[in-house]
Order: structure tokens, then sequence, then C-alpha cells
């Protein structure tokens, strides 16, 4: 008989920082029961931040929170789900235990919380349990199989399920759709659906706009950790979603030069990963800076790797001057003249172990080995002084260890190494993630320097402005796909969004 | 007032840190104090080379085990490897009458393929090194047992026919094991290991890969190579180690190599923290022998039983490793 009164959820006025950073500033937001809420913002506008603070993951935010009308105090995740607010994560494999079965899985919480003095597991009961709630959802599989046997979508429905075993009357789902096929999608798409119709209030976090207008009535904008529009999905066409994400222009820290642009130096012809990316060519000239756009999970880091060599399940053909390259690994791309400076910086990018001076020659040790193994430390130290130098690397020297640099002078040192390399073709991954706005700077230069002197420079990015400001040209990738060629100075941020959002030209 | 903090915290900080860097050495110190003061002729000249030769076989296997450290892996599999080779060896001389190069390159030859396989098993199933490795050293156990019938070959042995081998064990070859030869191998393989690893691009590129395996192969460093060279590193000193107790005992006993399969684990971590190297280096493994060695011998020394020897021995690896370890998550 509650049903009948749609479950009302608020949330006034709020803001929570982080050391150096204003997540949000006083936002609104607002979901009802039986109806699925789209939330949406560009990278770093705080709607995860929002949807973390709803489900209890900061306690230290400022601002009130009303379910149903009467002030629900969530601090804690427990007091989250106490209110009926569950929530999955986009990183499913975090919130589950891939050794145990999908029973025990969805029963989770309720074996951890509701046992009182019980000691033993009823088994019968946990997997009829289980069955009953998968059985509600419509969803088949097996409670006695192992999650880790599971398919990514499959996981997604066990946790759906187990928020299903707790009082749900609100649902967040963070970019659920992002790793899920066609197929799975319309099964999730399915499921939402029915939720909504037992009247569970949906919010859907999504980065793809076609999909929020088939399964969403409302839609909140998020810019900057600032509310900017909250209205029914129907009211607001596709290109002013955008519009609105957008906002701020970028002002002028990228450097300004005219390039010459020379031959052809780098072709990649249908390159192809199962699951990943699917028939991407591309062509960058000598001197040029070409764009890799797209949303976080569009391919463009899957599409990098492949390019490198790192993916053994990749095929196609890498064209370096002239010369058809055989890539089988990294190892090889390097010798044929390639460099990547990969997006996990700590895990990819350096050796955070290792002393900076060991860092910046480690792709290029030959050069200072004697009889092709004998290292010359003093060559060593000249040419890492050098390199340290010219990229303003703040290190007290080149013995010290990278794991105690800053975020950005590491990311300086991951392309220090590649500088010193003398590399034909550079390809960056999200080089400015995680670095302040000084180091960025330092990062645009660089790579402006190596177009500067005929080196084909690949920089692939999920940020708008930085594409703008630095690239000649720029392949827009959606689902691992190339959507659109585009020149730099005839778009915008509108129209890169738009095809990196799955939209097509009016 | 703060800065009374910061410097009670900053010398709180150097304790550990000193103690990380010198820990070991200090303890030999104050073992050699110790026991110089407690035991009789701990000090002489002949009970130092005694201690020596007595941790030459552990180093140099330990030394093996070190290189595959180094690059990320774990070679469990040494201790099997030298008892083959102690098998191999002398059956080569006492049963087939074999000379001393025929017979040592045979040995050398059968545990570079166990370094193969090793390699092999590890880089193309993606399974932990030590748990593969776990399963290669008893498979190679097995093979020196099998190939030796489970019996212990020695100069004059009945064989299966009946008669007397009539194989004799090269004279040179017992000199290997002997003063001041095994001393001298042990201190060769501790130099070329430790000038190869820090001096060379080879040894620079496998403490990458131990660090890093990832960002070691986005770099551009052949890692399945390198893998594989380590691993055969390490069999190759296991080989050497085994050829050498070969040579000090004169015979092949049965299992002969496995007891210092888990002293040689032992120098390398403890070697880990020597001179603040904070990963697997050659100088800290043969620290960590001496350490070991050192306790051996004055334990003896001072009478305490053998049976209870490893309690201490265990005792000082974690105590190693607490240090190693605590500044690890305290770096």
């Amino acid at each position: 008989m509650e049903k009948q009164l749609a479950a009302r959820l608020e949330m006034k006025r709020i803001s929570i920082a982080f050391p150096g950073v204003q997540a949000l500033s006083g936002v609104d937001f607002a979901a009802e029961g039986g109806r699925a809420h789209a939330l949406i913002g560009a990278n770093g506008a705080g709607k995860s931040t929002l949807m973390k603070v709803l489900a209890g993951a900061y306690g230290h935010y400022t601002g009130t929170i009303h379910i149903d009308g009467q002030e629900a105090p969530i601090r804690t995740p427990k007091d989250a789900k106490r209110h009926g607010v569950q929530i999955v994560y986009q990183e499913v494999d975090t919130a589950l235990i891939p050794n145990l079965t999908v029973a025990e899985n969805i029963m989770l919480e309720r074996t951890v919380h509701d046992m009182k003095g019980r000691q033993w597991i009823n088994w019968g009961e946990l997997h009829r349990s289980a069955q009953a709630v998968l059985e509600r959802m419509n969803v088949q599989v097996p409670t006695r199989k192992l999650v880790q046997e599971l398919t990514l979508a499959e996981k997604q429905m066990v946790l759906i399920a187990r928020s299903m075993t707790l009082d749900c009357r609100f649902l967040v789902l963070d970019e659920p759709t992002a790793p899920l096929s066609q197929a799975e999608t319309e099964q999730l798409f399915k499921l939402v659906r029915l939720l909504k119709a037992e009247g569970v209030g949906v919010i859907f976090i999504s980065h793809r706009l076609p999909e929020l207008y088939e399964i969403c009535e409302d839609i909140t904008i998020m810019r900057d950790g600032k509310l900017v529009v909250r209205d029914e999905i129907a009211r607001i066409p596709q290109p002013k979603v955008v519009e609105h994400m957008l906002g701020a222009k970028l002002d002028g820290q990228f450097p300004q030069a005219e390039r010459t642009v020379g031959d052809i130096g780098f072709e990649a012809k249908n390159i192809t990963d199962p699951g990943k990316v699917d028939g991407v060519n591309l062509a960058v000239r000598a001197g040029e800076i070409i764009g890799l756009a797209g949303l976080v999970g569009a391919g463009k880091t899957e599409l990098c790797r492949a390019l490198f060599g790192a993916s053994p399940s990749a095929t196609g053909d890498i064209i370096v001057r002239g010369r058809k390259l055989r890539v089988g690994s990294p190892h090889d791309a390097v010798r044929g003249g390639l460099a990547l400076v990969p997006e996990e910086r700590r895990r990819e990018g350096v050796f955070v172990g290792e002393s900076v001076g060991d860092n910046l020659t480690a792709a290029v040790l030959s050069r200072f080995a004697a009889w092709g193994s004998w290292l010359s430390r003093k060559k060593e130290k000249a040419a890492a002084a050098e390199m340290i130098a010219s990229l303003g690397i703040k290190t007290p020297s080149e013995r010290s260890l990278v794991r105690n640099l800053s975020g950005g002078n590491q990311q300086k040192v991951a392309i220090g190494k590649w500088l010193l390399a003398d590399a034909d073709v550079y390809i960056f991954d999200e080089p400015t993630k995680g670095v302040d706005v000084g180091a960025k700077r330092d990062i645009y230069e660089l790579v402006a320097g190596l177009a500067a002197r005929g080196k084909c420079v690949l920089y692939a990015s999920s940020e708008l402005p930085e594409l703008l400001g630095l690239t000649d040209r720029m392949y827009v990738m959606y689902d691992g796909t190339i959507r659109k060629e585009l020149v730099t100075k005839d778009t915008s941020e509108e129209e890169i969004l738009l095809y990196s959002t799955g939209g097509m030209a009016k | 007032m703060k800065t009374a903090v910061e410097l009670r915290e900053r010398r709180a900080f150097n304790v550990v840190e000193l103690l990380y860097k010198y820990g070991t050495l200090l303890t030999i110190l104050v073992l050699v104090a110790v026991f110089g003061t407690m035991a009789d002729g701990f000090l002489n000249g002949s009970n130092v080379i005694n201690i020596l030769r007595s941790i030459s076989i552990v180093t140099i296997i330990a030394i093996g085990l070190t290189v595959s450290l180094a690059v990320g892996g774990f070679d469990l599999s040494v201790g099997s490897a030298a008892t083959l080779a102690n098998a191999v060896v002398i059956s080569m001389f006492v049963w087939h009458g074999q000379n001393l190069f025929v017979g040592i390159a045979v040995a050398i030859a059968i545990c570079l393929a166990i370094g193969l396989l090793n390699a092999f098993l590890v880089t193309s199933f993606n399974i932990q090194d030590m748990l593969m490795t776990l399963a290669t050293m008893f498979v190679i156990q097995g093979a020196a047992l099998t190939y030796t019938k489970g019996a212990t070959i020695s100069e004059n042995m009945v064989m299966p026919s009946g008669d007397f081998a009539t194989g004799l064990i090269p004279d040179v070859f017992s000199k290997l094991g002997s003063v001041p030869w095994i001393i001298i191998i042990m201190l060769i393989v501790v130099a070329s290991v430790h000038i190869f690893l820090n001096y060379t691009k080879h040894g620079r590129y496998m403490y990458m890969i131990g660090g890093n395996p990832e960002a070691a192969k986005l770099t551009g460093i052949a890692v399945k190579r390198y893998r594989l060279a380590a691993y055969l590193l390490s069999a190759l000193f296991a080989g050497i180690g085994g050829i050498v107790l070969a040579s000090r005992v004169m015979t092949a006993e049965v299992n002969a190599g496995a007891p210092y399969l888990m002293d040689a684990v032992a120098a390398a971590f403890i070697g880990f923290s020597v001179f603040g190297a904070g990963k697997p280096n050659a100088f800290g493994t043969f620290v960590g022998a001496v350490l070991i060695g050192i306790l051996s011998n004055g334990l003896v020394m001072l009478s305490v039983p053998y049976y209870a020897m490893d309690i201490v021995k265990g005792s000082v690896l974690a105590l190693a490793l607490a240090i190693t370890y605590y500044k690890r998550q305290h770096a």
C-alpha cells in the first residue's frame, strides 16, 4: 500500500570539497520512484561524486537529503542502505567475491547482517531466496555458478539482485552500459523497466545520449560541480544537452604555432582487437598532431595499445614512413620507431621503485652501454640531467626514486623516456590525467615541440578543450570504431561530443 | 614546538632507515662480537675459512635464486637442480668413466634444460612462478631419484649387475670442493652476478621487469626473453652449486641438494635490505649467507644442539623480513 504513493528523493544544496578541489557546490537533485532519471555531465562534472554522497561513501558533505519528505541523514553506506538507496558502481568486480557462488553473492548483505544469533548457513534456503530474487527480476543465472565464471553483464545482474534483497527504493546505476554489448544492454533495459513498474526510482549515469532518451523520463545535467538543468528528458533535444554539458570555453594555455606538415609518416589499416577495437583506419603526417577523441570506454586506450603491439589479439597493418612494420610486441614497436606514453602512469608508464635517471634511460639503454651491455653511469647521468633540466622535472637529483615525485613530474619522466628515444611516432594516452595545471601546460608544449621536429603525434584524450587546443585533426571514437574524422579548426566541442555519444549529424 | 615534533619524527624515521640499511651488517658484527668472546677459537683464521667454506654452496645456489627474484620470479627448483647436477656429474665419472670436462658439461647442459623448462612453463601459462617451480622441483627431484635408482653413487659402488663400478672421479675434480677453490668459486660467482645485475644493460632490464613488468613491456623490453635468461642463470648456478657439492662429498647422495633450498631462500631475502638496496641483489645475498653461516658455526661452538638451530635461523629470517616489509609500507 506504500507503493501507491511514489517515493520521492531530494538532495538539497549539497556541497563537498576535497583537498584542493570544490567537487560539488550547492547541487540540488531530485528523483521519483517509478521513473528513471538520467544524470549526465562531462568528465569531472561531479555526477559520480553526487551519487557517492547519496550512497554514503562520503560523510563530510554539507546540505540535506530528504526521502519522502523526511530528512534522511546519510553519512555512511549503511545509512544509505537503511534508507533504501542502493548503488551499483561501474567497477562491478570491486563489490563481488569471485570465488563464491551467485547465490552467496546475492545474499551477501543478508548473510552478513541478518544472521543475528544463528551460526549455521542454511544452503537450501540461501539458494531458494537467491533464486526467488532472480525470478522476480526475470534473469536467468544459475545460483550455484561461481561469480568468476560470469560475464560482466551477468555480474551486474547479480549486483542488482543483491540490491533487491534489501529495501530498494532508489537504485543508482553508475555507467552500467559502458562495457555491455547491444544485446546485454537490451536485457538491462528490460530490467530497468521492470523495476520502474515496481515503483523503484532508477538513477542512471551514462555518457551515451541515445540510450538515455530510450530509458529515462527525467534528466539532470551537471557541469563543474553545479546543477545546470533539470527537466523532463523529452523536452530537451540532444544537441541542447551537449551544449549544457559544456559551458566555459578554453583559455589560452595551448602553444600556438603554424605547423609545417610533411608526408604521411604513420598509417594504421584495419586495426581490429576483438571486443575492443573494430576496423580502425588512420593516418598521421609528419609534424601533425592528431587527436583521438571519445568518451571513457570508447576504445581509445585499447586502440593505442593495439597500435603499440601491447595487445596479443590485435590484428591489422601498421606502416611507419612507408615501411610496413611487423608489430607482435611493444619490443617490435619500439624498434620500429614507435613510442607510447600509457594512460595508467604508475602501473604502466614508470618504474616507481627506480631512480629518475634509470627511468629516463630505460628505453634507450643500449646507447649508454659499451660492447652492447656495459653501462656507463657517467653518460647516463649526463643524459638524464639534461632531460631533467629541459623538461623542468622537479626532483632533488637524478638518483631520487620516481615514487617520491608528484603526478605531473612522474608523467614528465614517462614522456622524457621517449624523448631520449627519439622515436618517429609518439602515441599519448591521456597524458594530462591527474596532472596539475602548470605541468599540463608543460606537457602541451612538449607535444607541440615534437610535432615541430617533424614527428607524428597521436594524442588520445577525453578532454575536449585539450583536443581543440592542441590538435590539427582528430578521429572521434565510439564503441571501438572511428565515428568521424574532424578538422580541428572547423569543429566545436558540441560536434565532437555529439559523435562521441553515438549521435549523428542532423 | 612543531619543529621539535618534526625532529623527533625524523629521528625515529632515521633509526628505521639505519636499521634497514645496516641492520644485517650490524647483526653480523654483534654476532661476531658475542661468539668471539664466548666461544674460544671462533675468530681463528681456520674457523673463518671454515665458515666461508660452509656457506659457499648455499651462496652459489642462492645467487641463482637471486637472479630469478630480480625479474620478479621465484625459482624453487634450485635445490632439486643441484641434486640432479650432483648425481649426473658423479655418475658420469663413476658409471660411464668420462673425463672431467664431459662430466661437468653434461651436468651443466642438463641444468640449462631445466632452466629452459621452467622459463617456458612460467612465461606461457601465467602461473605464479613460485607455484610452477614448486611443481618442477618435485619433478626434478623425482628425476634425480629415478636416475640414481634411489641409491647413493660413489666410487667402487656395487652395480645392479653385481660388479663393482670401475669409473674413477678425476683427482682435479676433488679440488673444486676444497679450500681455497670452493671459496674462490663462490666469490667469483658473487662478484660476476653483482656486476652483471648492477653494471650491465641486461641487469638493469631484469630489475625493471621485476619492478613493474607492464611498464617494462611498454618500454619495449623483451620481457619474456629476459625472464628466460634469468631462469637459465638460476639453473646454471644451481648446477654449479651441485657440481661443487659433488666435489666436496665425492658421492651423490639422495636429495643432496634439497637442504640448500631453504637456506638459499633465507639468504636471498635477508639480502634484500643490505645497504638499503630494497631488491634482490648478489652482494646482499652473500651477506645473508654469511649471517646464516656465522649463526650456525657460532651456535655449534657454543654447543647449542643441532636440533635447535632452525629455531634461531627462522627467527633471524623473520626479523630480516619484518624490517624489509616495515620499510616498504612506510616508504
